[in-house]
């Protein structure tokens, strides 16, 4: 590990001209930071412990949704009565990732910008153009199990790893951020990114704003969801692929689909126009497996992830039956 | 009446220290004026270090030195030299030897800092330019480079028995297949550490993680040419080790070495991605031919193992013995070559070559029993051995058949049906497996020292290790049960080569040799204690013969009139305040040889898996064991549960994946590579089967630390194969291969 100054903000204002700093980051609950410290994949001067700033609580909002603060635990919010009575997908999700100890010190914040676990992003000895633009991916004709079938690039095909994450982009979440330039909020949809030739940007969060909350609309689609995460063991496994399914229905008849696909592309994957093939249809086995096929369209290979677009495509269509079932899990 | 502490479920004696952080592993010690050291590792396979540069890392306050293959102190240049125990035959790799690379994460150089973190930052400003040679890592793609080694590690495989090319063309029933084991690494919890300490006059105390002190000692004597008195090593407890501390590793290697050269304390503690650095279970391919006449009897086996090893070591193991040892078939063939690759040198992890044969063998058998359409247990029986083939000698005991029927019974095998995927619910395919393994009981020599004091407490010795295992709790009860004191007035220390002779604790050897002696030397005590009591005035002792008296209650008395009895310290006070003492060889017995002594286990597996997604769930395994007589039924059990444990990671998540075109082990770390978690272990049963035996050796135990995972993973297989009817012949199977 290299050596860092550490300065403690207590305001938004504070944090944002501190991480303004050549080299600066914002330290939450640490939980990914600090180990890609340990192995020299992230060496930042400056960190800037914002676990000061009052920003975790969760509330509901005007417009009859909630907003989680970005320092909100993990585990808070996934045991937060609005959240395990109106988001249920929400907190199934962020109960299907990493350990109780884990979610017991990530934040909400921090969880939306934690890094890819590739292999050889996590190995300084290995080319790796999202550690070091330029320096090439190993992954490609390497090892690829875990890596992304959807929206990879010549240049990287990562995986962001969040299982909260993949519920907050079917829920259609707004991020709330603060920067010099003041507040705005980044639709779900716009805030992660696909590695084109930038693999080295994960979000378009600027290197000078600070994620203050997370904010879910109205709609929680507390009734017919599912999160169904599939992985290599039990718990304190990223997924292979995970799916947040979420449907409104009218007897039979989806009247709304949402559809979010984790573990297979550098963001969480929606295809809007996939869902919509479900829209005033029935909520059968067959049109579940039309929306898988139009979901997995131009995905890609590399070999050990092949099997994913097939594993993916199960998933979905067990997802929605689940979610029509009112099955909220696996 | 004698209290009978072996066989009664015991409480582990270092329990409360080890849960109130009062035992202290090796990293944990303290020295004055301890430095810390960091290694620091190649990023490639294989080639030459064109230059080091140091300096950067040197300029740093606070740095004592960098050291690497320019400018490290002279150490001994002969190969045996290096050699330790458990080295298999070959040239041991020596850290910083040369600039030769030989594999990815060789370490290359170590960095001696204040602090730890000073060391650790000072590590990454050491700057390497390597010359790049091409690397070989891939097993399969080298497979027709494998030979015979000259020498073996383990016993080299037997020789043919009768034909078994012949015997297999004329078989009924056919079966060739080849079965795909991968490289796994150990990961103990406790990360391997050593602290070497330089005393004035160049005597060194170490603190190590390892499986045998008196190994590390003197391993570090003949390496740096030191005399063995002159080295102490010291390893109370060790946080796991699987047989990765069968070995000294690097990091003690390399701290008694800047130790030496600064004339100070210093401390070396491998990372996690540094576990992956040294010996793992190699990676092997089994070539499986099997013969059976139509009613199921076993007419030809024909096993060959193809396994990695490093281009400076044969490493081989038991991987191809099975078939003799669980099967009666006389047309046996079998072999173990080696394919040198540019990788560390394999090392012995749990049940070395057991693990690997066992699934091979045991899913084999499996797969025949469906080819005959028997039932996979009654195909077994039908083949069953009472006699070790490998040796052509009876077994000193063998209630294995006792293990199926308990094994059965209690899993409801009878309501098996044959057919795969014929039990189903909702999504989740039902499937049930057997298999069945054995691990020998082996005895070495051991020596132990007892000292009992005017008080009455006894304190018993040997330079043995407890690697969680229970070698504390256990010698404990064996030296109060034998001197017939409460088990508070007995305490068991090991872990200093001062102490008495001891093997490795390794091979499921300890109970066994250590056990023995500890026996032997108390019984020693015994003896003295009788002439002591023969010399006190009118002694009710004094026609007795050492057969004749009995000790219990921290008494001795006459075994026929119990009455007549003496308390120990009454005795003990002949001794003018002074301790009484032995010291005591035990051997295994002559007789031993003429049979041959294994510990069975057969495991029954259920298994949920969902017929579209391939997600596999081990919702029940109960095995059984006959490993004669169980000294702590309590300790024994949890070495059996972490057998089944670990199993379900052998079967379905263990895998250390290298990456050929880098050479490099990429899954180096515990997020990476997936061992079981506990939300993957669901209901898990021990049945502990009673076994006689009077010539395993004098306790009559035979061992737990291997047996209890041997099975395991073969019975799960089976298990995927009866509810999916898709054999999986690599391991893992993880789901991509049930879709």
């Amino acid at each position: 590990m290299r050596p860092f100054t550490f300065t403690q903000s207590q305001d938004v204002d504070t944090a944002v001209q501190e991480v303004s700093k050549e080299g600066a980051k914002f330290i939450a609950g640490g939980t990914n930071l600090l180990d890609l410290m340990k192995i020299d994949v992230m060496s930042p001067s400056h960190l800037v412990d914002i676990t000061q700033i009052a920003l975790d609580t969760i509330e509901e909002t005007e417009a009859g949704g909630i907003r989680l603060g970005a320092l909100a635990k993990n585990a808070d919010t996934a045991y937060h009565e609005l959240v395990e009575t109106r988001y249920p997908l929400l907190s199934h999700a962020i109960l299907a990732g990493a350990t109780a100890q884990l979610r017991n010190m990530a934040t909400d914040g921090g969880n939306l910008l934690q890094r890819t676990r590739c292999y050889y992003f996590y190995d300084t000895h290995t080319p790796c153009n999202k550690r070091e633009p330029g320096s090439g991916c190993s992954a490609i004709q390497g090892y690829n199990r875990d890596l992304a079938i959807l929206g990879t690039s010549e240049h990287c095909i990562a995986t962001h790893p969040s299982d909260m994450c993949v519920a907050l982009a079917a829920l259609e979440a707004t991020v709330q951020v603060t920067g010099k330039n003041g507040a705005r909020s980044i639709p779900f949809a716009n805030f992660h990114r696909l590695p084109g030739d930038t693999p080295h940007l994960d979000s378009n969060l600027q290197p000078d704003e600070i994620i203050t909350a997370i904010e879910l609309p109205a709609n929680g689609f507390a009734t017919h969801y599912t999160y169904l995460k599939l992985r290599d063991r039990a718990s304190y496994a990223f997924a292979l692929v995970s799916v947040a399914a979420a449907l409104e229905l009218e007897g039979n008849t989806v009247k709304e689909a949402r559809i979010a696909l984790g573990g297979v592309a550098h963001k969480p994957w929606r295809v809007p126009q996939a869902e919509a093939l479900l829209h005033g249809q029935q909520a059968t086995r067959e049109n579940f497996q039309k929306v898988a096929e139009a979901y997995l369209e131009g995905a890609k290979g590399f070999g050990h992830n092949d099997f994913k677009i097939e594993l993916a495509k199960r998933a979905i269509v067990r997802a929605l039956e689940q979610a029509t079932k009112k099955e909220a899990t696996a | 009446m004698k209290e009978n502490y072996t066989g009664t479920p015991t409480n582990r004696v270092d329990g409360k220290a080890k849960v109130t952080g009062e035992a202290k592993y090796a990293a944990e010690f303290e020295a004055p004026g301890l430095l810390h050291g960091v290694v620091v590792n190649s990023a490639i396979a294989k080639g030459k270090i064109k230059r080091i540069d140091t300096s950067a890392a040197l300029q740093l306050d606070g740095v004592h030195q960098v050291f690497t293959h320019e400018n490290r102190p002279g150490y001994s240049w002969f190969d045996k030299h290096h050699q330790d125990e458990d080295a298999p035959p070959g040239s041991p790799f020596r850290p910083l030897g040369s600039d030769e690379i030989k594999f990815s994460m060789q370490p290359i150089a170590l960095v001696v800092a204040d602090t730890f973190e000073l060391a650790r930052y000072a590590a990454l400003l050491v700057q390497v330019e390597y010359e790049t040679e091409p690397h070989e890592t891939n097993l399969e793609a080298n497979l027709d480079q494998a030979y015979k080694p000259k020498k073996y590690k383990s016993p080299p495989p037997s020789s043919p028995r009768g034909d078994a090319a012949q015997a297999f063309e004329r078989s009924a029933v056919k079966l060739e297949e080849a079965y795909a084991h991968p490289a796994h690494h150990h990961n103990p919890m406790e990360m391997h550490a050593s602290i070497a300490i330089w005393h004035e006059g160049g005597k060194l105390t170490v603190y190590d993680k390892i499986q045998g002190v008196q190994n590390s000692q003197k391993y570090i004597s003949t390496a740096f040419g030191i005399p063995q008195e002159d080295v102490q090593v010291i390893s109370p407890y060790v946080g796991g080790a699987f047989g990765s501390g069968l070995r000294p590793q690097y990091q003690l290697f390399l701290s008694v070495l800047a130790a030496r050269e600064l004339k100070r304390a210093v401390k070396v503690v491998l990372t996690r991605q540094q576990m992956f650095s040294f010996g793992h279970r190699p990676h092997t391919i089994q070539k499986l031919a099997i013969g059976a006449s139509e009613e199921g009897k076993l007419q030809a086996i024909t096993h060959h193992a193809f396994a990695e090893t490093s281009r400076f070591e044969d490493y081989n193991e038991d991987v191809v013995i099975w078939p003799g040892v669980l099967y009666d078939c006389h047309n046996v063939e079998v072999s173990h070559q080696l394919v040198g690759l540019d990788v560390y040198t394999p090392l012995d992890m749990r049940a070395p070559g057991g693990t690997t044969g066992t699934f091979a063998l045991e899913c084999a058998i499996d797969e025949m029993a469906y080819k005959l359409n028997m039932d996979p247990l009654e195909f077994r029986l039908k083949n069953y051995s009472e006699k070790d083939l490998n040796e052509d000698k009876p077994h000193s005991s063998k209630e294995l058949k006792e293990c199926y029927r308990q094994g059965a019974e209690k899993f409801g095998w009878a309501n098996r049906m044959m057919e795969p995927r014929s039990m189903k619910e909702g999504h989740q395919l039902i499937g049930w497996g057997v298999a069945h393994g054995a691990w020998e009981a082996q005895q070495q020599e051991a020596s132990a020292k007892a000292v009992l004091s005017p008080e009455g407490k006894l304190k018993v010795s040997s330079a043995t290790a407890d690697i969680g295992t229970g070698t504390y709790t256990v010698m404990t009860q064996i030296a109060a049960e034998t001197m017939g004191l409460p088990l508070e007035d007995v305490t068991f220390e090991l872990g200093d080569s001062t102490m008495p002779k001891s093997p490795l604790e390794g091979g499921s050897w300890t109970v066994s040799s250590v056990g023995s002696a500890v026996k032997l030397v108390c019984e020693k005590l015994q003896e003295e204690l009788l002439k002591m009591a023969q010399n006190m005035k009118n002694s009710p002792f004094s026609e007795a013969k050492p057969e004749e008296v009995s000790f219990a209650n921290g008494q001795m008395f006459l075994t026929h009139a119990p009455a007549t009895s003496l308390p120990l310290t009454a005795i003990l006070e002949q001794h003018e305040g002074e301790p009484i003492e032995a010291e005591a060889s035990q051997k295994p017995d002559k007789e031993q040889k003429n049979y041959s002594s294994y510990s069975h286990s057969a495991t029954f597996v259920e298994v949920q898996v969902d017929e579209e997604l391939g997600t596999v769930k081990v919702t029940r395994i109960v095995t059984a064991v006959a490993a004669g007589r169980i000294i702590n039924p309590k300790t024994g059990r949890s070495q059996i549960l972490g057998g089944s444990v670990w199993g379900i990671g052998v079967a379905l998540e263990e895998h250390t994946v290298l990456d050929h075109q880098l050479g490099r082990f990429m899954t180096h770390d515990l997020d990476k590579y997936h061992l079981p978690v506990n939300a993957d272990v669901h209901e898990t049963d021990v049945i502990f089967v009673e076994e006689k035996d009077d010539i395993v050796n004098p306790l009559g135990a035979k061992g737990l630390g291997e047996v209890g995972i041997v099975s395991v993973a073969p019975a799960i297989c089976n298990a995927v194969f009866h509810a999916t009817g898709k054999r999986i012949r690599e391991l893992p199977i993880t789901l991509d291969k049930l879709l």
